[in-house]
């Protein structure tokens, strides 16, 4: 089952203005109701495809449509969330965690942002959801890492918009936050949403994403993740980037069996794949989250 | 109560002392209010660069004839543009090409200054004059403060949105760059207003230190700012009637006041910290 689409980006490349060229005819489209994987090497132009989506940086040529418009109007319908890195954020800045989430409610309010009883039933319920109600009075500050990230995806959800972008939203944050964040992920995408994340962890791409893009400028590889998250593309995209462990079969079996284990890892948690080689297969590390019904 | 009456009520019997509080109290809401923003933003030192940098501007208008504000609105937009050029057409960090900008206006400005004949004097741009305040320059203040302080109550939640998060701000549709570039034009407008009572000096103390104590005293944002307001106006009204009493120039002792508040939010917000510590390793 695939949705509707919802972002269609067209021949895009974009170039710095020092002439740095960061993507380079892309051509991708994306559809409500999955949860898409972004993976590259650092300076792979993953932040850039972000920045594109979001209508922050021009296209030097191709474009990209949100349901139809261009960037710049679909955010004005509130139809874009972005949940920046943690680092990005001021965390002495005196607002509650209310407050934070509130923020995400403004392109629905009047001329001086005056909260509607909606607005404060929008901001609970999404407090909710991420599991941090009892916590709306803290200041940001005064959160644990895990705690922080789900503020701002709290924010996104209020925000009600069905497309939400997080840039690495597992640097920093243990496996039970991230399980419990890509728990949400699964339901948001099941209520229709269409969610793209980058992430490092190329362990947890098989672990949640049903689609993958593989990128080094140009798009390296795009499709479900069965098909498209395999040594092979991880490769093609990664080069020599990548650490990889091979255990062959006489390492692990005694009997004749010549399947291998294959242990790739850019970051944090790693790929395994078993198998023969050439034919190995993704195996989960984990397989405590939930599976998704489509 | 006689005595309460002569420290208090006796001062605002002349004409010239209610000028004075009223001036200060206009410049002082509208510089704390901004100096939220400023200090959040960590823009402080633009305060601090736009005051100097209109001296040029000054003397510019005088020779053209053309309305001192205007000159003054034009040179602090040119600092505050060619900063942002600067910035980002070179290695040099923002803080080095903005003491460069402002400093190097200001010294053509007191060039200027020294080559023609202007009603301009360097003693009351440097300290202001408050008690020498005429009518037609208190309604000229209270006219732009009023006008800043109720632009950026109205939209304090889109600029403190522009100062926390401006990547939020625009995904949600806010327009980011007029809001930056609204902010310094308010804030050019502001100190313009505000310089002749004030002067330089007063000027930046007030840019910063509300905020500042603000920042220390409170956990959200209206708290900052009702705190700021509140300093700023009770360091106006003391600084006002002290000055009356011991004969002392007003400007300089409402920032001496100032600097007092902030000693104490520095001691008092500590004081929350250490608590807050001591609750979280308690359980
Ligand atoms: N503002 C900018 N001006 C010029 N070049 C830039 C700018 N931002 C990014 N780049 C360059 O564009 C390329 C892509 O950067 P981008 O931030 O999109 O990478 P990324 O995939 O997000 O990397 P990371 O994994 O480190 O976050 C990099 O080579 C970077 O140096
Ligand atoms: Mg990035």
């Amino acid at each position: 089952m695939t949705g509707q689409d919802v972002i269609k980006i067209t021949d895009l490349s974009v170039t710095y203005s020092n002439g740095h060229c960061a993507l380079d005819g892309v051509n991708i489209t994306l559809h409500t109701g999955t949860i898409c994987g972004l993976v590259g090497v650092n300076g792979a132009g993953k932040s850039t495809l972000f920045k594109s989506i979001m209508g922050f940086v021009k296209p030097s040529q191709g474009s990209v449509k949100i349901h139809g418009d261009i960037a710049q109007k679909a955010l004005k319908k509130n139809r874009v969330a972005y949940v920046p890195q943690t680092e990005e954020v001021d965390w002495n800045f005196p607002v509650l965690v209310k407050d934070v989430v509130m923020m995400g409610r403004y392109g629905h309010m009047g001329f001086m942002r005056i909260a509607s009883k909606a607005d404060h039933v929008a901001v609970e319920n999404a407090l909710e959801r991420v599991g941090m109600r009892a916590y709306e009075n803290r200041q940001i500050g005064e959160l644990s890492g895990g705690q922080k990230k789900r503020v701002f995806v709290a924010r996104a959800l209020a925000q009600g918009g069905d497309i939400i972008l997080l840039d690495e939203p597992f640097t920093g944050v243990d496996i039970k936050t991230e399980d419990s964040l890509i728990a949400l992920f699964h339901d948001l995408a099941n209520e229709g949403r269409l969610i793209l994340v980058s992430t490092h962890n190329l362990g947890s791409v098989p672990h949640f994403c049903d689609e993958v893009i593989l990128i080094n400028k140009t798009v390296q590889a795009y499709g479900p993740v069965e098909t498209t998250f395999t040594q092979e593309n991880l490769a093609k995209t990664f080069g020599g980037m990548l650490r990889h462990h091979r255990l062959i079969g006489d390492d692990l079996h005694d009997d004749e069996d010549p399947r291998g284990l294959t242990v790739l890892t850019d970051d944090e948690r790693p790929l395994v794949l078993y198998g023969e080689e050439g034919g190995e297969q993704i195996r989960k590390l984990n397989k405590k989250g939930r599976k998704r019904t489509t | 109560m006689d005595s309460l009456y002569t420290l208090l009520v006796e001062p605002l019997t002349y004409d010239f002392m209610q000028r004075a509080l009223l001036v200060s109290l206009l410049i002082g809401v509208v510089c704390s209010v901004f100096s939220c923003f400023l200090v959040l933003k960590g823009w402080s030192l633009m305060g601090d660069a736009i005051s100097h940098a209109i001296l040029p501007g000054l003397a510019a208008a005088f020779v053209f004839g053309i309305p001192l504000l205007l000159g003054a609105l034009i040179a602090a937009l040119i600092c505050a543009f060619l900063t942002g050029f600067l910035k980002d057409h070179s290695r040099v960090k923002e803080d080095a090409v903005m003491g460069i900008v402002f400093s190097g206006m200001f010294a053509l400005g007191l060039v200027m200054l020294t080559k023609i004949e202007t009603d301009v004097h360097l003693l009351h741009i440097l300290f202001g004059n408050v008690l020498g305040i005429s009518r037609t320059d208190l309604v000229q203040t209270a006219v732009i403060a009023s006008i800043c302080t109720i632009i950026m109550v109205i939209k304090r939640r889109d600029l403190m949105l522009f100062c926390f998060d401006p990547v939020h701000a625009g995904v949600i549709g806010l327009p980011v760059a007029l809001l930056s570039f609204g902010l310094l034009v308010l804030l050019a407008m502001t100190i313009v207003a505000a310089l002749k009572a004030a002067g330089i000096i007063l000027v930046i103390a007030m840019l910063i230190a509300p905020g500042a104590i603000g920042f220390l005293s409170a956990r959200s944002f209206d708290g900052m700012m009702m705190i700021a307001v509140m300093a700023s106006v009770v360091s106006c009204i003391a600084g006002t009637i002290i000055s009356f009493h011991i004969d002392a120039a007003t400007a300089p002792l409402i920032v001496v006041i100032q600097a007092a508040l902030f000693m104490i939010a520095l001691a008092f917000g500590k004081r929350i910290k250490q608590h807050d510590d001591q609750a979280i390793a308690t359980g």
